[in-house]
């Protein structure tokens, strides 16, 4: 079984991050895969192994160094397509879609294509939606566990109250939740094998692409407003009915 | 360096960095607690190959340099706990590797492979109650008889005594003095093989260490490591390695000492500003610094020229000599910042203090260490022909 997965290389979340003139993030340092990522990655390796046959690709889009994807080929995954063009600076969701789609094109037979159900930097989580329209797939989200049987993908679809249980026909686009395997780690062997790994880079001409506006212009980047005072509870020994309120309240428990 | 190198060793960093934050660090102070490692950690770091970078490929191992073992123990004294350090290179370098290099295929199969999977776990056995310094000294015997040897005698102070499953020892088979001495592999469980109990050490808890004993223990004689009395230059060309883990080791303890103190001093305010607002703790902390770096460069000097496969035994001394000495002005230092807490055993800096100490002692003192310097640096003047 040939899954695709489409993983973001992002600046490091825990270093520090700082805008362009035009207000787009700075990506010149480091890239790293987005931790987002690492879970549509396992599920793919799981789908892969327990189907015995068949190959991971990663599809990202990104300036730079390749260094995320090769975290993920180290995991385990089989190849990738690195999709690299100066021209897709400032790029939004739909012009992302558009170029991971036809990435997506060029990648030969496969039953999935997994995604984030959102990214760690631009979180729009909207791009894998887009990509199942431009695609004309269906569109599972929210996955927290996949199942490929008789032609049809099963998936347990997060809910607020639980989980739905979903089918689809194959090809499909499904998007996983972070948190719902354990992502491994890179063994030294995969560590070694990643470098021989085929990596593919494409500019935005060997898609076949051309457009000629990417969509989005920043206008400006406001700090997002400082947190308002807490209610502070005196407590008098009954503090904590008043707390049990609040968080019922709030729907917390 | 080749960028493919580069590459290679800094997604291993990268990768060991997020292992031992979520896999190691959460449990280090139930280790301190317990004296010991799990086994499953062992077999957690063998299946992902952690433990075998440096052992050759006909062992199972990756066939990389010490490089790479640098920056394992780098990243596992980050976990703050030193003595998860001590106790996975005990096994992964001391005990394994000169079976790696000098033992034969058969001992590779049955003890290395195994190793580098976690699934046996190895301890390096030479310091005896009357013999450290000294190893020429050892008198723990073992004796030819048919196709085994029978082992009498005892060992002192022996990481990972009480978890291991071998015991690299080294035996004496022949005359008195270096020259009588080999290693062989015993199993823990032979008959007659006593690990008693855990010694109760000031530092490195997580560690465990023992005192063994062998009482009749018959081993094969195909567990013999290398020649019978070619022992002592094996031993010596291990301690090469061990050293260099020592030294990487004291580097980076200090390092994580001196992150402790820096920001400790910019955070505690005394007299309306922050501790470092005290030019006295700015040059203070300017000269641990200098320090540290020194230390670094000189092991960076020794790592090269070892890997490299030159002659680095003054290198490989003077690194442990300078880092093992300077650690214990370095703790000190770093932990008087933090005033009264550099004492409470909740405190970071105050079990990374005590971790320091064992440094001027273990892989060879600091006094052989200046004896290895002047030997090899002509300082030892010829004896005069009587
Ligand atoms: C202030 C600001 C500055 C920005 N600067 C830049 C910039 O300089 N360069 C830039 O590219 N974007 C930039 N963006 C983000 C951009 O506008 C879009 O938001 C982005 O391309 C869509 O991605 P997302 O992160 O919102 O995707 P989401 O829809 O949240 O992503 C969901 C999943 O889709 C997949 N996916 C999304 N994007 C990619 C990709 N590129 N490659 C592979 N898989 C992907 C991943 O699986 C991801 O987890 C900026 C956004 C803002 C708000
Ligand atoms: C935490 C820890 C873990 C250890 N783990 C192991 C292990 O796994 N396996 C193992 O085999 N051993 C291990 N050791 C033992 C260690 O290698 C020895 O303690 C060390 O070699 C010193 O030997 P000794 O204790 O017998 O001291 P001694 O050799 O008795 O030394 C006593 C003093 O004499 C000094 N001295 C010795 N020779 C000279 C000289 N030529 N000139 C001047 N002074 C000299 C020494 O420096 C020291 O100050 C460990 C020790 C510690 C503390």
């Amino acid at each position: 079984m040939n899954i695709l997965v489409c993983v973001k290389q992002i600046p490091d979340p825990a270093g520090p991050q700082e805008l362009n003139n035009d207000n787009t993030l700075k990506r010149e340092g480091k890239l790293i895969l987005d931790e987002s990522d690492s879970y549509g990655v396992e599920i793919a390796l799981q789908l892969r192994d327990t189907a015995g046959e068949g190959e991971v690709t990663l599809i990202s889009m990104s300036p730079g160094e390749p260094s995320g994807l090769r975290t993920a080929l180290a995991m385990g995954a089989d190849k990738a397509i690195h999709v690299v063009d100066d021209t897709l600076h400032g790029a939004d969701a739909l012009s992302t879609a558009k170029v991971l789609a036809a990435a997506v094109q060029r990648a030969g037979d496969y039953t999935l294509v997994i995604a984030a159900t959102e990214s760690t930097d631009g979180y729009t989580g909207t791009v894998p939606a887009q990509l199942a329209e431009i695609l004309g797939l269906p569109s599972v989200t929210f996955a927290k566990s996949i199942r490929v049987e008789g032609g049809k993908v099963h998936v347990d679809r997060q809910t607020e109250a639980g989980y739905d249980v979903v089918e689809a026909d194959v090809p499909a686009v499904v998007t996983v939740t972070a948190g719902v395997v354990e992502p491994r780690y890179p063994s030294f062997k995969g560590i070694m094998a990643a470098k021989k790994k085929p990596l593919e880079t494409l500019a935005v001409s060997d898609l076949g692409l051309d457009l000629s506006s990417w969509g989005q212009n920043i206008v400006s980047v406001e700090d997002a407003p400082s947190r308002a005072a807490g209610e502070k509870i005196e407590d008098d020994g009954e503090a904590y009915l008043k707390i049990v309120e609040f968080l019922e309240e709030q729907k917390v428990i | 360096m080749p960028d493919h190198i580069a590459d290679e060793l800094a997604m291993f960093r990268q990768t060991l960095r997020e292992f031992v934050s979520a896999e190691i660090t959460p449990h280090a102070l139930d280790w301190e607690e317990a004296g010991r490692l799990p086994r499953s950690l062992f077999a957690r770091m063998g299946g992902l190959g952690y433990l075998g970078v440096r052992l050759s490929e006909a062992s199972g191992g990756a066939g990389r340099d010490f490089r790479y073992t640098k920056i394992l123990v780098e990243e596992l004294v980050g976990s703050g706990s030193l003595g998860i350090a001590v106790s996975i290179l005990a096994h992964a370098e001391f005990a394994t590797k000169v079976v790696d290099r000098a033992g034969s295929d058969d001992l590779r199969k049955r003890f290395v492979a195994p190793a580098v999977r976690g699934e046996l776990i190895g301890a390096l056995g030479v310091t005896e109650p009357d013999a450290g310094s000294d190893v020429g000294a050892i008198r723990t015997r073992a004796v030819r008889d048919g196709d085994e040897y029978v082992v009498n005698g005892s060992k002192t102070f022996i990481s990972n005594g009480n978890i291991a499953d071998y015991v690299t020892t080294a035996v004496r088979t022949g005359e008195a003095g270096p020259r009588g001495i080999s290693l062989v592999v015993i199993p823990t469980h032979t008959p007659g093989f006593t690990a008693a109990a855990r010694l109760r050490k000031i530092g490195t808890h997580a560690s465990d260490t023992a005192e063994i004993v062998f009482e009749d223990c018959r081993v094969p004689a195909a567990n013999l490591v290398g020649d019978e009395n070619g022992g002592f230059r094996l031993i010596m060309q291990g301690f090469e390695g061990e050293r260099l883990v020592l030294s990487v080791m004291i580097c980076a303890q200090m390092r994580l000492m001196f992150d402790a103190a820096r920001r400790y001093g910019l955070e505690r305010d005394v007299f309306g500003h922050p501790v470092l607002g005290f030019q006295a703790w700015q040059h203070r902390l300017a000269d641990v610094l200098t320090t540290i770096e020194a230390a670094e460069a000189l092991t960076e000097r020794a790592v090269d020229l070892y890997v490299r496969g030159e002659e680095a035994n003054s290198e490989i001394s003077m690194a442990k000599l300078f880092s093992a000495e300077a650690a214990v002005g370095v703790a000190h230092d770093c932990a008087q910042i933090f005033g009264g807490s550099r004492y409470m055993e909740e405190n970071l800096i105050a079990r990374l203090q005590r971790d320091s100490l064992a440094f001027s002692v273990g892989a060879g003192t600091s006094e052989v260490m200046r004896e290895i310097i002047a030997r090899t640096n002509g300082l030892v003047p010829p004896r005069k022909a009587t």
